[in-house]
């Protein structure tokens, strides 16, 4: 153990002596050691080109616009004690880094990188491993984050913070993001107008991606997997949700997408694939549901009474459990128009339609929402029994929920 | 070579078997009669192990059979009834038994020859008339060289020509020392082949002896009137007890 | 037994039973596959109808069997042969050759569909196992039904009945007990009946692989650990084959025991 530490702290001792010379002000040519120095002896937008290299520098802080541009890995490491790299200022670039062991603080939410008050930075192609929070981002518009790989290692939801976290932003661009093991993958407060794009985001503890009090936002070709939920959008109005893939998102409160009081909103040629729900809605009014794939879930919709006035159509519902399952007798939106395969009527008069309603909502739903043991007779002849007569002559379902015009063929 | 001793056997409440007592040594035809339901068939299928008996021992050639499946290997059995699988061929059932018995059918030229069964080997037994299927059946138990011959019924459904050949081959084997074991309703059969009669009434051994033994015993002139004299005399003692169920009547009938 | 194995299957793989038997599997398979073009809710579809019919087709199949093989048994059990042989091997004969039935009327239309490269190959493969366990213990139950009642009529009638009372109406009692007393937790109570049916215990094998993140989203903590590991798989695995070996077993003892 003894002789453990001495090689350690022998190491640790050595690094930063070992890389000298790595930092290299592009503009004076001037080299330095430290990171820290560097900063605080650059000009506004000078270059700093860092090769390789360990910095354990406690936290660094830059407060004028300035490029950080990492080659060859260079390693920033926190010490499981602080923040690692905090921007304060506008046009800040901070590529190629390797950003490590941020301090966990119930106190203070410390990130690897946090930007406060910026506006037009970028952070991109970085790595951040072992993260509290990975990239905070507060009161800041028009930054991008881009290509950024950040892992923690979240164990429970109280101890872990959030892979990228958005709080009061406008404008903002993250693409291309590879998120895992934190509580939310992507969080969103008070952020509007913002594009979230091509991110994979998976095995969070919570949300692969989550929106509190955002607007007009869009999110676009992202993958969630394997998190608590896949996106949760509470209390925001106007999000569209384009082409996203929801999949395996496993357990009893877990869904693909989590709705609570949105409004106007679209969810459009998204692919939601095994999860246990794969849409969840509650509160949700006005939104439209089209060109969306429900393969293999649990429950490809869960809607709750007070949804209204939404719209689901030209969606595909392949080999769902249940196609939809809802809580209130009375129905306001429509299901027109969707492939269900679960669908077994005829079309006699060749129009693509089938001739006698679908009734989307089965028996066995209200059974297993009654008690929840009885998913244990799943797909038993006795329930299908009991489907069956329920649908000759609905009692409990709503009677007016139907698609009236099902598809005899997947939409392509 | 079978010994019997108190073999009794019921089913349900029926006794069929009240104690039978009988040895059977080597060489002759045996006949057992005796009327319907007398117990003929439960006994046979008692000493081929098919049916368990409650009580009493059953000893084939020295030893117990009971619970033992190899001494059926010196048996060679003809069943009553023989209704095989259905989408069987016929040589495929021959071939059937013959691997099970592991023994050349010595006898199986002949007796397809005998039964002129050559025609009929590829066909499925489904196809075949009840005669044929009694033929087939006959080949089946007869074809192997045996010690001991047990055969229930062996002329139902023959014509006048099988059953002639059937004697002969009975006859044959006979002499070539094989003990026989049969029953019949056809009197006729047992008169001409039976060396030793075994009658039946009721569970127990009516009579046992020879042919003419019997006849004279009951002061008839052949078998067929013996049998009916018998069976009258029954009838009479079970009249004079009447209601005849309870154990009382029954032992004073006895007496 | 293997002599007796043999000519069972010699005789019923030609009978018109099996062959309808496997008709029946092969227009059914070619239809779903045919007219819904997508594997996964064909295999769904053949479980309904699999976890009715097998256990039917089964039992009854192996009663009328029993009975109409009478006189070939006594025929058998007159040559050397001990007699669990003989009903050993006609147990397996009756149930390889409906299992020969089941595997081709269903294999048949999946192989010219391509089932080997495709991602429904494991839930293909899941629905011939349960039917094969389904066969295997139906027919075990229909022998045991048939060789402890003489009255073919009752034999018939007690099979149809087990039939009715393990493919629907003990489902049925387990849904009335969970509505009538679902204030209690009976998540165990309810888990242990299931598997005391086999149609129950063939069920959830197919679930399993069809329906896991319905599955999932149970709370109750024992299902989860059963659903969520391999665990469950494993229990039921085991059970089925014990629905296999205990009628087996008593058939033997009944075998053993029986005049004919």
């Amino acid at each position: 153990m003894n002789k453990f530490i001495t090689i350690l702290s022998g190491i640790l001792l050595i690094l930063p002596f070992a890389v000298s010379g790595q930092i290299v002000n592009q503009r004076t040519g001037t080299q330095y050691r430290q990171l820290k120095s560097a900063i605080q002896m650059a000009g506004d937008h000078d270059v700093l080109l860092v090769k390789g290299g360990f910095y354990e520098e406690g936290n660094i802080t830059v407060r004028k616009p300035l490029t950080l541009r990492g080659t060859g890995g260079p390693v920033l490491d926190g010490s499981n004690q602080n923040e690692i790299l905090t921007i304060k200022a506008d046009s800040v670039l901070v590529e190629g880094f390797i950003i490590q062991n941020v301090g966990v603080s119930y106190m203070k939410d410390q990130a690897g990188i946090r930007l406060y008050g910026s506006r037009g930075s970028v952070i991109r192609n970085n790595k951040l491993k072992n993260t509290f929070f990975g990239i905070l981002l507060e009161k800041s518009v028009h930054c991008k984050v881009e290509n950024n790989e950040i892992t923690g290692n979240a164990a429970s939801e109280v101890s872990s913070g959030n892979a990228i976290h958005l709080w009061y932003c406008d404008s903002m661009l993250i693409r291309a993001n590879e998120v895992r093991r934190h509580r939310d993958g992507i969080y969103l407060e008070f952020v509007n107008a913002s594009m979230i794009q091509e991110n994979v985001s998976e095995n969070n503890l919570r949300y692969g991606l989550h929106f509190m009090f955002s607007d007009d936002d869009t999110y676009l070709k992202n993958t969630f997997r394997n998190n608590g939920a896949g996106v949760a959008v509470m209390f925001s109005n106007h999000i569209t949700m384009d082409q996203n893939l929801f999949a395996n998102n496993w357990g009893a409160s877990s869904y693909g997408l989590l709705l609570k009081e949105i409004t106007d909103s679209k969810i459009t040629d998204n692919k939601f694939q095994q999860n246990t729900s794969a849409i969840y809605a509650e509160g949700a009014n006005r939104c439209l549901v089209t060109g969306n794939d429900f393969i293999r879930n649990g429950w490809a919709m869960k809607i709750s009474g007070n949804c209204e006035n939404n719209t689901f159509t030209q969606n595909n519902f392949l080999s769902n459990t249940f196609d939809l399952s809802t809580n209130s007798k009375q129905n306001y939106n429509s299901y027109n128009g969707n492939y269900w395969s679960e669908y077994t009527g005829y079309d006699l008069n060749r129009d693509g339609t089938g001739d006698v309603p679908y009734q989307p909502v089965k028996l066995y739903s209200y059974i297993v929402d009654r008690s929840d043991a009885s998913i244990i007779l799943l797909r038993s002849f006795f329930i299908d029994l009991l489907n069956y007569a329920e649908k000759v002559a609905p009692a409990i379902t709503p009677a007016s929920l139907v698609d009236s015009s099902p598809l005899m063929k997947p939409i392509p | 070579m079978i010994r019997i001793t108190n073999l009794q056997k019921s089913f349900g409440p029926l006794h069929v078997l009240r104690g039978i007592d009988m040895t059977i040594s080597r060489g002759g035809i045996f006949a057992i009669l005796g009327p319907n339901g007398s117990g003929k068939t439960t006994l046979i299928k008692s000493i081929l192990g098919m049916v368990i008996p409650d009580q009493g021992n059953l000893v084939v050639n020295g030893e117990s059979v009971s619970g033992k499946s190899a001494y059926r290997a010196e048996i060679a059995y003809l069943p009553q009834i023989a209704r095989f699988p259905e989408n069987l061929r016929v040589c495929e059932l021959i071939s059937l038994v013959k691997s099970i018995r592991k023994e050349p059918a010595d006898y199986e030229k002949e007796l397809l020859d005998a039964f002129e069964l050559q025609a009929v080997l590829s066909q499925k037994l489904r196809n075949l008339s009840g005669g044929t299927r009694q033929k087939v059946n006959i080949l089946l138990s007869l074809m192997f060289e045996c010690p001991l011959l047990i055969l229930d019924e062996p002329t139902v459904g023959l014509d006048p020509l099988a059953m002639i050949r059937l004697k002969e081959i009975i006859l044959r084997r006979k002499a070539a020392g094989t003990t026989i074991l049969l029953t019949t309703h056809i009197m006729g059969l047992a008169e001409a082949l039976a060396d030793e009669v075994v009658f039946l009434l009721d569970g127990r051994i009516y009579f046992q002896g020879s042919l003419d033994d019997m006849i004279r015993q009951s002061g008839e002139n052949d078998l067929e009137h013996a049998i009916a004299r018998i069976l009258e005399r029954r009838k009479d003692s079970n009249s004079a007890s009447a209601p005849g169920k309870s154990f009382l009547n029954k032992m004073i009938a006895a007496f | 037994m293997l002599k007796i194995l043999k000519f069972t299957l010699y005789d019923l793989l030609r009978s018109r039973w099996t062959i309808a038997y496997f008709l029946l599997y092969l227009i059914c398979a070619g239809s779903l596959l045919y007219f819904s073009a997508d594997p996964g809710k064909a295999v769904i579809s053949l479980m309904n109808i699999l976890l009715i019919l097998c256990p039917l087709v089964s039992i009854m199949f192996g009663v009328l069997y029993f009975y109409s093989s009478r006189d070939f048994v006594e025929l058998l059990l007159a040559q050397p042969l001990p007699r669990n042989s003989i009903f050993t091997g006609q147990y397996l004969g009756v149930t390889l050759s409906l299992v020969t039935g089941l595997s081709l009327g269903l294999g048949i239309p999946f192989l010219f569909y391509g089932i080997f490269v495709s991602p429904e190959l494991m839930n293909f493969g899941t629905l011939l196992l349960s039917g094969i366990m389904l066969t295997f213990i139906f027919t075990g139950i229909a022998f045991l039904i048939a060789i402890k009642n003489e009255n073919r009529i009752r034999g018939f009638g007690l099979a149809l009945i087990v039939w009715l009372f393990m493919g629907i109406i003990y489902d049925g009692l387990i849904l009335i007990i969970l509505l009538i007393f679902e204030d209690y937790p009976l998540e165990n109570f309810v888990l242990g009946m299931t598997l005391f049916n086999p149609v129950d215990l063939s069920r959830i094998l197919l679930i399993l692989q069809l329906d896991i993140s319905a599955l999932l989203g149970f709370s109750g903590a024992v299902f989860k650990k059963l659903f969520g590991s391999s665990l469950g798989m494993l229990l039921v695995t085991v059970l089925s084959i014990l629905w296999v070996l205990v009628p087996y077993l008593f058939l033997r003892r009944s075998a053993s025991r029986k005049d004919f």
